[in-house]
């Protein structure tokens, strides 16, 4: 009995340890945010901050060029909303298509997009950039939104391995009352595949408000900045060496990713074990 | 694809299909290509149309602003006879491929083995591991990552501490590239959670059987774990390799958008991101984007061709 307690032990002082270890900078950027900016670095060894301040939240929420970081957030909250829906909507739509309909060229169009899926974005990104300007898209949300309608390959790949747990019959059984193909989709594929849905948007989530090539190129007024802009704008304005600004608002972006992954962490982890293709 | 009005049965046999039959067929056809439209429209505006432009691009001097000109082959002459930055991202780039994605993938098998136990707590460690990977592309790590490695930084404290002096992190070109390959390797979460589903599916009986023959750990690792694990190694190596030489933003973040110290940081995609947004040589920009997509193609490849070597598939079809 004794033995077997000293191995739980050190599994976990080991794992455990490992843990903290990885976390430690998560931990020491939230400290570093209630410290003084001058003392951040100097004062690196401990970890507890020596007093407790407020002041870098106060100034951080102040923002850059006259617009306060609550501007940010609300702009990246709209454009992950949009996004979110974009994606998740069509994305459901073809992954139906794809993983239940028998059609003429199926298996060309499902190899196209795992193709899709490969290729790097750099190949298409200044082709893309150029299109929008011509259209006159620039400075606006439509070249980071619109695209997101048009289905994403890795949620759809996602969804289609989703729906092929199924069993079959479901959809046959409701062939035989009379359901037309919406109608199998509608009301009885789309209740079974909330978990993949769920995952699909949380990644959605992830992935729309992290993003700072996209927001860079297509959104050149401070007024329309996400907050991945705004603190890349702080980091260029470093000279000012306000770091305790710049930190705490790292740590008011990274709270609601922190507070959604805690949220949903069953959808996040069994949906990146099951197809996980990206991260 | 089969023909219009010969068609095969699921048995395999020809038939001709009645009227009837025919008008059923085709709005199949109609349903399914309604369901996948999104896709197929947007692959169209989004993805095919740029990918032909990208191609003439490459052969041509283009600045946005005046019409392209046709160059020929110019840029990629220019790229591998006369621009040194080229070749230094290119070996920035490699470094950080070779160096990051074994390293990642390491690490991450470990964990994963050191978490594949019946304790309880190994839904919480799981997560807490997952957590750098799910966020590492945001620009707020990529900040804190910029100052754990500053030259007050704890992660030279932590050095001073165990008696190594501290490296100018920002000031050496060869060290600089390591601080982005650690941050990669930090977020190896996404791949063990992957080698963990893997894992959990190779039956027990193998382990007990190999037991009984007196196997030790590492012959039961080497004999059977990873054969077993191979299928989910070459796919992990795969997409993490793609994904590797796509890294943008924490080169982006931690250098402040110029590669440096002394281009230390250039990974080829911020490169490209600065010869077409920077310098608007959006015709030699493209030009890069190719040569890296015949790179990943190549690597892609010679990952799969040697696959045949070392990767394991089970008799009854396995993964």
């Amino acid at each position: 009995m004794k033995k077997k307690s000293v191995k739980w032990w050190t599994y976990h002082v080991l794992v455990g340890g490992f843990a903290i270890l990885m976390l430690y900078p998560f931990i020491w950027l939230l400290m570093s945010s209630f410290k003084e900016s001058s003392t951040i670095f100097v004062t690196a060894k401990s970890l507890i901050p020596d007093p407790w301040i407020w002041t870098n939240f106060v100034e951080g929420w102040k923002g850059i060029g006259g617009n306060s970081f609550g501007v940010f957030i609300k702009n990246t909250v709209i454009l992950v909303a949009l996004t979110l829906v974009g994606q998740v909507v069509s994305s459901t739509l073809v992954a139906y298509g794809f993983a239940r309909l028998q059609f003429r060229g199926k298996a060309f169009w499902f190899a196209i997009m795992m193709v899709t899926l490969m290729l790097p974005g750099e190949v298409v990104m200044i082709p893309q950039y150029i299109i929008f300007a011509k259209l006159e898209w620039l400075n606006s949300l439509k070249p980071l939104v619109i695209p997101a309608y048009f289905g994403t390959p890795f949620f759809i790949f996602l969804i289609v391995q989703f729906i092929r747990t199924i069993p079959r019959e479901l959809d046959e059984a409701a062939i035989i009352d009379g359901c037309n193909t919406f109608n199998i989709f509608y009301k009885i594929i789309l209740p079974l595949i909330k978990p993949a849905l769920a995952t699909a948007a949380i990644f959605s989530f992830y992935w729309t408000w992290d993003a700072l090539l996209g927001p860079v190129l297509y959104l050149n007024s401070p007024a329309k900045y996400t907050v991945s802009m705004a603190l890349n704008m702080f980091l260029s304005n470093e000279t000012v060496s306000n770091w305790g600004a710049m930190f705490a608002m790292s740590v008011v972006t990274l709270v609601p990713v922190f507070v959604i992954f805690f949220l949903f962490q069953r959808y996040i982890v069994e949906g990146m074990s099951t197809s996980g293709l990206k991260g | 694809m089969s023909s219009p009005v010969v068609r095969e049965n699921v048995q395999g046999e020809v038939y001709v299909p009645s009227a009837k039959a025919r008008k059923r067929a085709l709005k199949q056809d109609l349903t399914g290509y309604a369901f996948i439209s999104p896709f197929v429209i947007g692959f169209f505006a989004f993805t095919l149309i740029p990918i032909i432009m990208s191609l003439y691009l490459s052969f041509t001097n283009y600045n946005l602003f005046a019409p392209p000109k046709w160059i020929g082959l110019e840029n990629y002459k220019k790229m591998f006879t006369a621009d040194p930055r080229y070749w230094q991202s290119l070996k920035v780039t490699l470094i950080y491929v070779f160096a990051g994605v074994p390293l990642r993938l390491g690490f991450a098998l470990l964990i994963a083995m050191m978490l594949n136990t019946a304790s309880r707590a190994v839904g919480f460690y799981r997560s807490l591991f997952y957590l750098p990977s799910l966020i590492g592309g945001s620009v707020a790590v990529a900040i804190m990552w910029r100052n754990i490695f500053g030259d007050e930084g704890i992660v030279n404290i932590a050095l001073s501490f165990l008696g190594i002096p501290g490296v100018r992190w920002f000031g050496d070109p060869t060290a600089a590239i390591w601080m982005l390959i650690f941050l990669s390797v930090w977020q190896f979460g996404s791949s063990m959670l992957i080698f963990l589903a893997g894992l959990k599916s190779i039956p027990k009986s193998y382990y007990e059987a190999a037991s009984v023959d007196g196997a030790n750990a590492w012959q039961k690792f080497i004999k059977i774990t990873l054969p077993m694990l191979s299928p989910v190694i070459l796919f992990n190596t795969v997409m993490q390799t793609i994904a590797a030489f796509m890294t943008f933003v924490p080169a982006f973040i931690i250098s402040k958008g110029t590669g440096g110290p002394m281009d230390g940081t250039l990974l080829y995609s911020l490169y490209l991101y600065l010869q077409g947004f920077e310098f608007f040589n959006m015709g030699y920009a493209n030009a890069m984007a190719w040569i890296m997509l015949i790179i990943v193609g190549i690597l892609t490849a010679i990952i799969f061709a040697s696959s045949k070597l070392w990767v394991h598939y089970e008799a009854d079809g396995g993964k």
